[in-house]
Order: C-alpha cells, then structure tokens, then sequence
C-alpha cells in the first residue's frame, strides 16, 4: 500500500468515524445518566430523513440541520416520556423508536416526493460543503506532513469538525462541571442526587435532550454531508455499531474517540477492498463487516477488559414515599 | 391488595393499547392524504376475505408464533431476547443444510429432522449470549443485538462463498429436492380443481406452530423446568434461596427461546422459498417483540397477536399494491403496538388502576 492510498484509506476513515462519533457521545451522555438507549439509530435515522427533506425544500442546509436536530428530539422526547416519566422498559422503548423512524421516514418521504421513500438529490446549498483550512494547498509540498493536512485534516465539512471538538467538550462537561458530576451521579446513585435536593426527572430529561441533539447532528451529517440525500435505511445499523463503540469505550469520551476511529476505520476497509490477503490466507469482507460486534462481545464478555455500565442504568427511578 | 381484576390486566390493558395505536396509525394514514376508513376496508377484503389472502395471513401468523414464543420465554425469565432475527437465520442455515444434504424418502422425516436441525442451529446461536449473560454478566439484550449482526454477516459468507451453485448470482442456495417440499394449505384442504388457497404459502408448519403454542403452555404452567422460569423472572433472589440454579435456568431458557426462532425457518425457507435466501427472516424476529408483547407472553395471547400482526402484513401488502401507502405503514403500527404495550404500558395501567381503585371505594 502507498503513502497516497494510505491517505485516502484514513481520510474515509474520519469520514465514516463521524457519524459514529456523535451517536456514540450521544448515547455516552444518555447512559451515564442512567438511560439505556438502544435508539440511536432510529433518532439517527429520524434526523438523516428531516434534515435532507428539509434542505431539499428550503435549498438550505442551515434550516435542514436544525429540522434534522428537532426531529431527532422529538425522538428523543418520547424515549424521556416512555422511560423517565411512566418509568417503562428503556430498551422496549429504545426497539419502538428504531422502528418507527425506520417506517415514518419511508411512509413521509413517498408522500412528500413519490420517490419511493427518499428524497431529491441534493445541491449546492443543501449539503455541506467540504471547508478548506489555511495554508492547505500553500503546504501541499512540504514532504509527507503536507499531503497529510492537506488531505487528511482539511476538507471536511464542518460537522466532522463539531464531531471531533465534541470530545474534548464532553469530556470537560461530564468531568469539569457541576452539571457533568450531576449527570454521571444521577446514573450511578440517584437516591443520593435526590437526596441532595437536585431533580433526577430534570437530570435525566437534560441528558436524554442532549442525547437527542448530537443524534440529529449525526443524522443531518449522514444525509447532507456524508451522502447527498436521504435514503430509506440509510444508517444501515450505524446506531448500534455506535452502542457498541460506547461500550468498547466503556463509557468514556476520549476511548469513545479511539472506538469510533477503530471502527470506522474498519468500515473504511470493508468498504475499499473486498477480500483482504494477508500472506496466504484470504480475510473476507464479512468478517470486516462483523468485527465491531464482535470485538464488543469479547469486551463485554471481560475477556479482555471489563466493561461495567452505570450501575442506575436501565432502571427507572421511584421515589420513595 | 390487586388494584385491577386479573381479567382487567390482560384484556382492557393490550385492547386499549392496540385501540391507542390504531387511532394514532388512522391519524398517520390521514395526514398521508388516504382514507383510513377505506385502507382498512382494503385490508380486510386483501387478507380475511379470500382463501388466498387467508393462506398468506396464516403464513405470517406461522413466522409470528414461532418469534413471538421465543420472545415471550425469555420475559417469563425476565430477560429481553432482541436476537430472535439471528437466531432464525443460523435456524435456517440448519434447515437448509439437512435439506440438501440428507437425501430425505419423504416430506414428514424430512419435517422431523429439519425441526431439530433449525432448533438446535438456533439454540446454538443463543447459546453464546445467554452463557456470557449467566456466568460473566454481560448484557444480554447487547449482546443478542450483536449477534444479529454476527449471524447476517456468517449467513452472507456462507450463501456467496460456500452454499451457492456454481454460476447463479443472488447469494442463496439451490432449491431443496423435491423430496423436501413440505404440502401447502392448497394440497392439503383445497378439492380436487378447486382454486382454494391456490398460489399461496401457507403450509403444514402451521400445525406445528399451533402445536408449539400448546407445548409452550405446558412447559410454562405445568412443569418443574416452567415453574422454575417463572419463578426466577419473577425474583432472581428468591429463585437462588429456593435451590433453583440462575446460570442453568438462563441458558436453558435462552436455549428454549432460540430453538422457537429457529423453528421459524421451517416455515419460511422449507415451506415457502424452498432454497435458503440472503433475507430469509424479514425482520419477523423483532415483529416477535410486538407478539410477546400484545400477548401477555400467555400463547393464546401470542396467537392472538400473531394472527393479528399475520393480517397487518398481509394486508400492507394489498395497500402497498392498491393505493399510494406502502408497506412502511406496518412498521410504524408495529412500533406504535410495541411503545404502548411495553414501553408506555404504564400510561394505559395508571389511569386504568385508578378508575379501578374509585369503583371499589364506591361499592363498599
């Protein structure tokens, strides 16, 4: 492999990492906070749907990413309603959300554009742009660290920025503010939060909220920048490679980084050769594509690491009276 | 003290549930622009006016049992099997397996070893979540999530690299031998020229599903094996104080509940396709979920549900033919049926105990 294919490879790599990234950070705040969320994929998908219809009809990508955001919140608003205030199981929840933006987003979009269940193509101003930092084509010369900010680190659309700078920002929220140590007791301990007089219901609506949020960036960043419109089941169980990202990353944000690389490098793989051949013996695509889930097996089985979740997680909170 | 009668709990909570999906499916089918009134006709004449249309509902009802038995015994060992879809796929590598390399004299052996080979293949791919779950905890709903995954991507490999024919190009294998062909409802009921369920799929795996719901029945409410289930669903302490093993009841009743999706392939690859397909389970072992839901993990429930969930699909079918709605409709009443009967369950129960609690007050 040379340098440039190498580049290429790791630039679809950051491609394919960001969707990941936002997902895995979304159900990172979701799940400290005691709230399970299998439903990433179905507010990922709810998101890719608005934000590309959206765009479609305004030609602005701006309106279509904040429709993407709103529809990824409502999303969100009925896991909070299913799971926080009549206490229902958060992974039953979780499975009705996936399904009924698999089958909204279809049923809307034929009616919206008789396309059968996607939307226009999109143009111009409704998808992002790729965004070319300073200096990029200037030091495109220098020796191997020129082609590398050139190709690799510049242009991108500016999601994958927001992505990436989303790490240090969750990390700094979860482990600097009142808010974060607020939010990682409330999964933990929420008879302490309470205790202490802070509201578990408010907590955990703020995390599910913000949850529902870098969804729909993750969504709106599949249907205007990744690809130019939306198409039915386009996440394509990113949602749940993204879960399982979370989970290799044990609930952390800086692992959840090195997780989604790791398996959007994998995708980037998968994607760019079919059979891989490793000195005689022949790695099928398959295996590629299975390799997420079952490095989270091997991780969650504690083979190699344990992975412990929120000890609250899953568990709808009663007072007692 | 009950707040609500028992017949209360399994009656009015699911039928006010389903009424609640229906009235928001109805506002959905309106806000599309199409007559909800109309669609619902369409449905009916499409599936339970015609022996056809019968012989495709009751072909979904036969994949919806065997998901939804699946589904429901793992609620009765209060454990949340997602995987019934990758457990009915490696259940149909099995069936497919024997199918073609067993030369069979006749259909009803063939019958009898394809329903062992699809219930071991499924109960083997159960086998791995619930051992991790039983002895290293690890979450059972995530890591059947992943073994869907898993089993699509084994399911891909073996379809194009191993199983399929030289020179065909869909990823699937050849068709099973004749001696396989399992007798349709057309063979069995219809007379001799008559066009009753003529061209449709149901067939004799139907019974077997029936025959599933009854043994279900028994091994829950009439054996030890089944008392032990329960009785661990419902406290895994007291289940522990009371001598019952928490790793034995958990990978037996996993291994149960992956045996019922596998069994689904019977229906699906030897009854219907007669050759193993890349997409052989269409999503039937999430609409399981739905099942075991609305039915109250009871087998008549599940049947229920099942024959109701056989009717939607059947008649999407004929409103994705017939109008502009298409079939996505089902998805959305699937997940509406899955968010009240169990995600939103306690919206419907509170009020309902409520109303329950001031009638008793007034009587005494």
């Amino acid at each position: 492999m040379d340098f440039a294919t190498l580049l290429q490879v790791l630039d679809s790599t950051v491609r394919l990492a960001t969707p990941l990234l936002l997902a895995c950070l979304a159900g990172l705040f979701s799940e400290r906070s005691g709230i399970f969320d299998i439903g990433l994929e179905g507010k990922m998908l709810a998101a890719a749907f608005a934000s590309a219809a959206v765009a479609a009809m305004t030609g602005s990508v701006w309106v279509g990413l904040l429709a993407g955001i709103v529809a990824s919140l409502f999303m969100s608003g009925i896991h909070g309603l299913a799971s926080i205030t009549f206490r229902g199981n958060q992974l039953i929840s979780g499975v009705a959300i996936n399904f009924l933006a698999s089958g909204l987003t279809v049923l809307i979009a034929q009616d919206w554009f008789g396309q059968g269940g996607r939307t226009p193509s999109l143009m111009g101003g409704g998808r992002f742009e790729p965004i070319t930092l300073p200096f990029a084509e200037a030091l495109r010369g220098v020796p191997v660290l020129g082609p590398v900010y050139a190709e690799l680190i510049s242009g991108h659309s500016i999601l994958v920025y927001v992505a990436f700078l989303m790490v240090p920002l969750s990390w700094f929220i979860l482990y600097r503010t009142r808010f974060g140590l607020r939010l990682r007791a409330v999964g933990e301990a929420p008879e302490a939060v309470d205790t202490a007089g802070v509201s578990v219901i408010g907590l955990r609506f703020a995390a599910v909220a913000i949850c529902g949020l870098l969804c729909g960036l993750a969504g709106a960043y599949l249907a205007t920048g990744l690809q130019a419109g939306f198409v039915r089941e386009m996440t394509a169980g990113r949602g749940y490679i993204a879960l399982a990202a979370l989970i290799f990353a044990k609930w952390r944000p800086w692992y959840a980084l090195s997780a989604c690389l790791l398996f959007g490098l994998l995708q980037a793989v998968a994607l760019r050769y079919q059979n891989i051949d490793l000195g005689g013996i022949t790695i099928p695509v398959q295996v590629m594509d299975a390799l997420p889930y079952i490095l989270t097996v091997v991780i969650l089985a504690g083979f190699v690491g344990k992975a412990i979740p929120p000890r609250a997680g899953g568990e709808p909170y009663v007072k007692e009276r | 003290m009950d707040k609500m009668p028992a017949w209360a709990d399994a009656v009015l909570v699911p039928l006010i549930s389903i009424l609640l999906a229906a009235a928001l499916s109805a506002i959905v089918i309106l806000a599309i622009g199409e007559d909800p009134v109309a669609a619902f006709k369409l449905m009916v004449d499409g599936a339970l006016m015609r022996s056809s249309g019968w012989g495709y509902t009751l072909y979904y009802t036969t994949n919806f049992i065997f998901t939804g038995l699946c589904v429901a015994v793992a609620f009765h060992a209060s454990m949340f099997n997602i995987g019934g879809e990758g457990q009915a796929m490696i259940g149909g590598l099995g069936v497919a397996l024997v199918c073609l390399f067993i030369p069979f004299p006749h259909w009803s052996v063939a019958l009898l070893v394809a329903t062992l080979a699809g219930a071991a293949f499924g109960a083997v791919w159960a086998l791995i979540p619930s051992y991790l779950q039983a002895k290293r905890g690890s979450h059972i709903v995530i890591t059947t999530i992943m073994f869907n995954f898993i089993a699509a991507a084994v399911l891909n490999y073996v379809l194009v690299n191993l199983l399929r024919p030289t020179g065909a190009m869909d990823p699937a294998t050849a068709i099973f031998p004749q001696a396989t062909h399992l007798p349709t409802f057309q063979d069995m009921f219809a007379p001799e020229g008559s066009r009753m369920f003529r061209g449709s799929p149901a067939n004799v795996t139907f019974f077997i599903a029936v025959l599933a719901c009854i043994g279900f029945w028994f091994l829950i409410w009439r054996t030890k094996l089944g008392y032990e289930i329960r009785a661990f669903g419902f406290s895994e302490s007291a289940a522990k104080y009371a001598g019952i093993s928490p790793v034995r009841i958990t990978i037996v009743s996993m291994l149960i509940s992956g045996g019922l999706a596998g069994l689904m392939a019977l229906n699906t690859t030897m009854g219907e396709a007669e050759r193993l397909v890349l997409n052989a389970t269409e999503g039937a072992g999430f609409i399981g979920i739905a099942v075991a839901l609305m039915g109250r993990s009871h087998p008549v429930g599940v049947f229920l549900a099942a024959l109701l969930f056989g009717f939607l699909y059947q008649g999407g079918a004929e409103l994705a033919l017939w109008t502009n709605i298409p079939r996505e409709l089902i998805t959305v009443i699937q997940a509406l049926v899955i968010l009240f009967t169990g995600a939103l369950d306690n919206m419907v129960r509170m009020p309902l105990e409520r109303l329950f609690l001031a009638a008793r007050r007034r009587d005494s």
